[in-house]
């Protein structure tokens, strides 16, 4: 459920290293809780975001979420499609529902970011 | 936290629940939107047992009930319902309800399950001078609400009582899945449908054999959260967002259900002055000209002052819009009247349109 090639926040975002870039977006956990969403506000390119900074919001019919950064960095790239569709977040958080693309500041800032099992614990902790 | 009698079910389904005024209930099992849909397209089951009740009976209950409510009761024949108010000397809100006569000098009064143990206070403080006995009843009810163009094929099968004859707000009473019940064709979805009582102390069967019956028709399981986006699509009222002890009668736009003619009743004189003076605001109904979702409490500025806030604010799935119902200053509450809604610290347009937002096909 949870790959292995990234890491994961307590807020539930997830993150995926590509060279100094990195992929954002949030878990399937997330997507679950959130129900359907149906919006979502997007940072614009250029952008520089603090570590825990909102990169922007997600609305589902019930509820409006902040996206926060995971580590620091400058925004390269949004995924334009969810103007759209913004229920591929719901439909497929992990790949086609990324929501941005940043140059990391500090590749190692994500070293401190949880693994996916660690992440599935932490879940399990939650549902307890 | 409360429990209705088909909590076990709806984890059994796969219900989320929350906490909603005390109560466990599902707020959605499989989605607001595709709840949504199914009840609009095909049928939909909500666990409403929450809700509160409380029977007047007694040579006064008529009158009793005609001074305590603007709508005319009167007019009520045994078998019939009407939906109506409880209201303040002031001509606001205590709640809103149903009234259900059943018999000459008996009704039943539906109210709100946020506002039930203070309804029950109310009603039975006002029965000084009237001849009538008022029982809360709410913990042996329970409620189901069954919603959708396609409630009749499914609940008919399985009760006695004659759907096809009974028209929207009646009631009768006969066994539905072999358990006693009052059967009504009420809601508070927008669409054709019944509320299904019953004082049953193990009513379960009733809910899992509509689901079992509904199913291969498209019948799905409702949560709280399709309720919501169900009712304000139809402008149904919500206590505490489109109305409270803050807001009047007139102000809520349901001149509809205050019926002068009638005789004296609480509030009665408020309603004849505002009549006469004209409203300084009502309840209306809009949309966003630009994108982002209003929700409840989101400032409203109108020719650059904040007049409001948001009352009741959701993304409708059958229109595809964010849409919502606000107070607005008279002059302002014209169709195609625009204002700003603040979401998030940006103001974003908004205008006002004719309500209902979703009005469904006559058969």
């Amino acid at each position: 459920m949870y790959p292995n090639d990234f890491r994961y926040t307590k807020d539930h975002e997830w993150i995926k290293v590509e060279g100094d870039e990195a992929v954002v977006g949030i878990t399937d956990f997330a997507q679950n809780q959130l129900g359907d969403i149906i919006y979502v506000e997007l940072p614009a390119v250029g952008k520089e975001l603090a570590a825990h900074q909102s990169l922007g919001v997600v609305e589902s019919v019930k509820s409006v979420s902040d996206v926060y950064a995971p580590v620091p960095g400058v925004v390269t790239a949004v995924n334009e499609a969810l103007a759209q569709t913004a229920d591929l977040l719901n439909k497929d958080p992990h790949g086609q529902g990324w929501i941005i693309r940043i140059r990391m500041k500090d590749q190692k800032a994500v070293d401190g970011l949880l693994k996916a099992g660690d992440y599935e614990k932490f879940l399990e902790g939650l549902e307890h | 936290m409360k429990k209705t009698r088909f909590n076990e079910l709806h984890k059994k389904l796969g219900g989320k629940m929350i906490e909603f005024v005390g109560w466990e209930l599902p707020v959605e099992y499989s989605g607001i939107i595709p709840e949504h849909m199914a009840v609009r397209t095909k049928a939909g089951l909500f666990d409403v047992s929450h809700m509160g009740e409380v029977l007047v009976t007694g040579k006064g209950a008529l009158a009793y009930v005609q001074w305590l409510t603007p709508n005319d009761a009167g007019k009520l024949v045994p078998g019939q319902v009407q939906y109506t108010a409880l209201m303040t000397p002031e001509s606001t809100f205590v709640d809103d309800m149903l009234v259900y006569c059943m018999g000459p000098e008996e009704y039943l009064l539906v109210v709100n399950a946020a506002n039930d143990d203070k309804d029950f206070a109310w009603i039975a403080g006002h029965t000084k001078g009237f001849a009538v006995k008022v029982e809360h009843q709410s913990d042996p009810y329970s409620q189901l609400a069954l919603q959708g163009p396609l409630a009749e094929t499914i609940l008919q099968p399985l009760t006695d009582i004659p759907l096809a004859g009974m028209t929207s707000f009646h009631w009768a009473k006969g066994k539905v899945a072999g358990k006693d019940c009052l059967v009504s064709r009420t809601g508070y979805t927008g669409e054709d449908g019944f509320e299904i009582y019953t004082m049953d102390p193990d009513p379960g069967i009733i809910w899992t054999t509509l689901i079992e019956k509904g199913k291969p028709l498209g019948l799905l399981p409702i949560g709280l959260g399709a309720r919501d986006t169900l009712r304000l699509e139809s402008k149904l009222m919500l206590y505490g967002n489109d109305i409270s002890d803050k807001t009047t009668i007139l102000e809520a736009d349901l001149k509809w259900i205050v019926k002068l003619e009638k005789g004296d009743f609480l509030g009665k004189p408020v309603i004849v002055k505002q009549l006469a003076e004209g409203l300084k605001k009502k309840l209306v109904g809009f949309e966003m000209a630009e994108p982002g979702i209003a929700r409840p409490h989101y400032p409203v500025h109108y020719r650059g002052q904040k007049v409001a806030d948001v009352a009741s604010g959701t993304f409708s799935p059958l229109l595809k819009k964010s849409i919502g119902l606000v107070y607005l200053p008279i002059e302002g509450t014209a169709v195609g009247t625009e204002f700003e809604i603040e979401i998030r610290g940006k103001k974003t347009k908004a205008r006002v349109i004719p309500t209902p937002f979703y009005k469904r096909a006559k058969k």
